[in-house]
């Protein structure tokens, strides 16, 4: 064993050996590496998150024909950590009749919230915090905590509008984790298992990564994922033209930087989640090493984090009624179509063609991308004839604006012009 | 004492203390938040079971549905989330005298059993819990029929709260 084929199974290995050699329990030693691990994939999301926030506000930047942060170190590099000591050094400010034991806990538990679902992720083959084989169901549950969080950080400011923010919360997050949790169930169907390292295994190629054999789960997956990081275009908890600033708008210096903080390393875990899931994890080309894997993990996580960014800086905020008509009338139905064809055609596909053949992949994905796109055609076929049967808009009244531009005459207009 | 036995030790006693909180506290929505902390308890004690399973499945149902439900109907139906009565009335010795003989019954039926004292028999590396549950749920030797007969309730709550929303005109 030396250092370059593994070097976290080789430092586990050499701690463990220098804590025998202090004569320590081995109960005991493996107590301290375990949480040396968990201090370790803890701290290197929260670090990377620092990175993630100035990528993301030059990304934005750049999309919206600006600079972005450029004054502090190279390409504005140390913009992020100046903004961190300005936090840290602010006032904390509690606001009067808040429930201060909510108040504060509310952001650690939407920290604590995403954190947790860094326990699961397999960055490399052997490099996985806890492969536990339940690993999907437990997504979904960790996720449910940090809605608590949102809730009560509305609940507990004791402000108007980070109560409303809290019920949009609960209208937003709620709602769309139906079809996250539909979506989810695809590739655990197709991979028969619930491990996150089972499913990254069980898409060995190109061909068999679950993109091809389900990427309309892949979609909404990826839509509703956005829709409970609570971003643009689904940022209604936050919206700053109409609740100020949501849940989260007492919140100052470090209790502020929490939450986004959180938001921020939200938005890359549902990238990692999504190219876990879909495109193959840690899989790619050249040798089976954990340093290999990690890179193409990166690779395709980053490309991930740049689509949710330029998502981000691309589109609207949709409105209320909209995001709610939208996720129970498409996007809920869509999946549970998906969900039960996947289901029954990989089933059928298993019994009729032979699984040991090699060319069984290709069929496989084959087929099931044939029907996924038949799925999308009808739901396309289903939407046109509902926009044709519309009813028509009756006008109540015609607009009377206040105050008119004055009349120009088409003499003045030219000369202008 | 073992690492598991630390971690049994103080989950059981959040559990308890959590437990007691919910009950005697006057702010509903604290009650909630305390209702969750206790659940969460159990969860980690299913876990110390090696029943991931049931671990996730409390976290996911008992906290990411039902609590959620009450915090948001706790938040929707009082103005001053705090009662100011008295938190008892006239009839608490008789529940106290109820409480006491069901756990003096349970304590009394544990201690005799002889399974309590028994060791857990190891689980072999190989056998996926989950899988054996999944397979038990649709046998028709083990249970189909509960199974079945639960997700007749479960669509027939669906379509009911579909009639109950629906706007006929």
């Amino acid at each position: 064993m030396d250092f370059l084929s593994d070097p976290i199974l080789f430092l586990a290995n050499w701690l463990t050996g220098l804590m025998q050699g202090w004569g320590w329990a081995d109960s005991f030693i493996n107590v301290v590496v375990t949480f040396l691990g968990v201090f370790l994939v803890a701290n290197f999301g929260m670090l990377y998150v620092i990175f993630l926030i100035w990528l993301e506000r030059k990304l934005a930047a750049r999309i919206q024909d600006r600079l972005g942060p450029n004054r502090a170190g190279p390409y504005g590099l140390f913009q992020t950590i100046a903004d961190i000591l300005k936090l840290f050094t602010k006032e904390d400010t509690t606001p009067a009749g808040a429930d201060k034991l909510i108040f504060n806990i509310a952001p650690v538990l939407s920290v604590f919230s995403v954190l947790l679902i860094w326990a699961v992720v397999p960055f490399a083959q052997q490099w996985i915090g806890t492969d536990l084989n339940v690993a999907v169901l437990y997504i979904v549950a960790v996720g449910s905590i940090g809605i608590v969080a949102t809730l009560i950080a509305g609940w507990s400011s004791n402000n108007k509008f980070a109560m409303l923010g809290a019920f949009r919360t609960v209208a937003q997050l709620v709602s769309y984790e139906v079809p996250m949790v539909l979506s989810l169930l695809v590739p655990v169907l197709l991979a028969r298992n619930m491990g996150l390292n089972a499913i990254v295994e069980a898409q060995s190629n190109w061909i068999s990564i679950f993109f091809w054999m389900a990427p309309i789960a892949a979609l909404i997956f990826f839509i509703s994922s956005i829709a409970e990081v609570g971003r643009t275009p689904f940022d209604l908890l936050e919206a700053e033209s109409e609740i100020v600033a949501g849940f989260h708008i007492e919140y100052s210096g470090a209790k502020f930087a929490m939450i986004f903080a959180a938001e921020f390393l939200h938005a890359f875990t549902i990238s990692v989640l999504t190219i876990t899931l879909f495109f193959g994890g840690w899989q790619g080309w050249g040798d089976a090493n954990p340093i290999v894997g990690w890179v193409w993990f990166m690779i395709k996580s980053m490309t991930a984090y740049f689509a949710v960014v330029w998502i981000r800086s691309t589109l609207p905020r949709i409105r209320i009624d909209h995001m709610l008509n939208y996720n129970w009338k498409f996007l809920t139905p869509i999946s549970l179509a998906v969900l039960i064809v996947t289901a029954v055609l990989d089933r059928v596909i298993f019994d009729v063609f032979d699984p040991g053949a090699v060319t069984f992949a290709y069929v496989r994905s084959g087929i099931l991308f044939a029907a996924n796109l038949i799925i999308a055609w009808i739901t396309v076929a289903l939407l046109r004839r509902q926009w044709s049967q519309r009813p028509a808009r009756v006008p109540v009244g015609q607009p009377r604006p206040v105050a008119r531009p004055p009349e120009v005459s088409a003499e003045a207009q030219s000369t202008v012009s | 004492m073992t690492p598991v036995q630390v971690l049994f030790i103080i989950s059981s006693l959040a559990l308890l203390g959590l437990g007691f909180m919910v009950v005697t506290t006057r702010n509903l929505v604290r009650a909630a938040l305390y209702l969750i902390g206790t659940l969460f308890s159990v969860a980690v004690v299913f876990v110390l079971l090696e029943a991931s399973f049931l671990a996730v499945v409390q976290v996911v149902v008992y906290i990411g549905a039902i609590a959620i439900l009450f915090i948001f109907a706790v938040m929707l139906t009082r103005r001053v989330m705090q009662d100011t009565g008295s938190q008892t009335n006239s009839n608490w010795p008789w529940a106290a005298l109820v409480a006491l003989l069901l756990f003096g019954g349970l304590t009394y039926i544990l201690t005799s059993w002889s399974g309590s004292s028994a060791e857990a028999p190891a689980l072999s590396s190989q056998s996926d819990m989950v899988t054996e549950l999944g397979k038990a749920l649709v046998n028709p030797d083990a249970y189909i029929l509960p199974f079945e007969v639960a997700s007749i309730l479960l669509l027939a709550a669906l379509i009911g709260a579909v009639v109950v929303a629906w706007d006929r005109d």
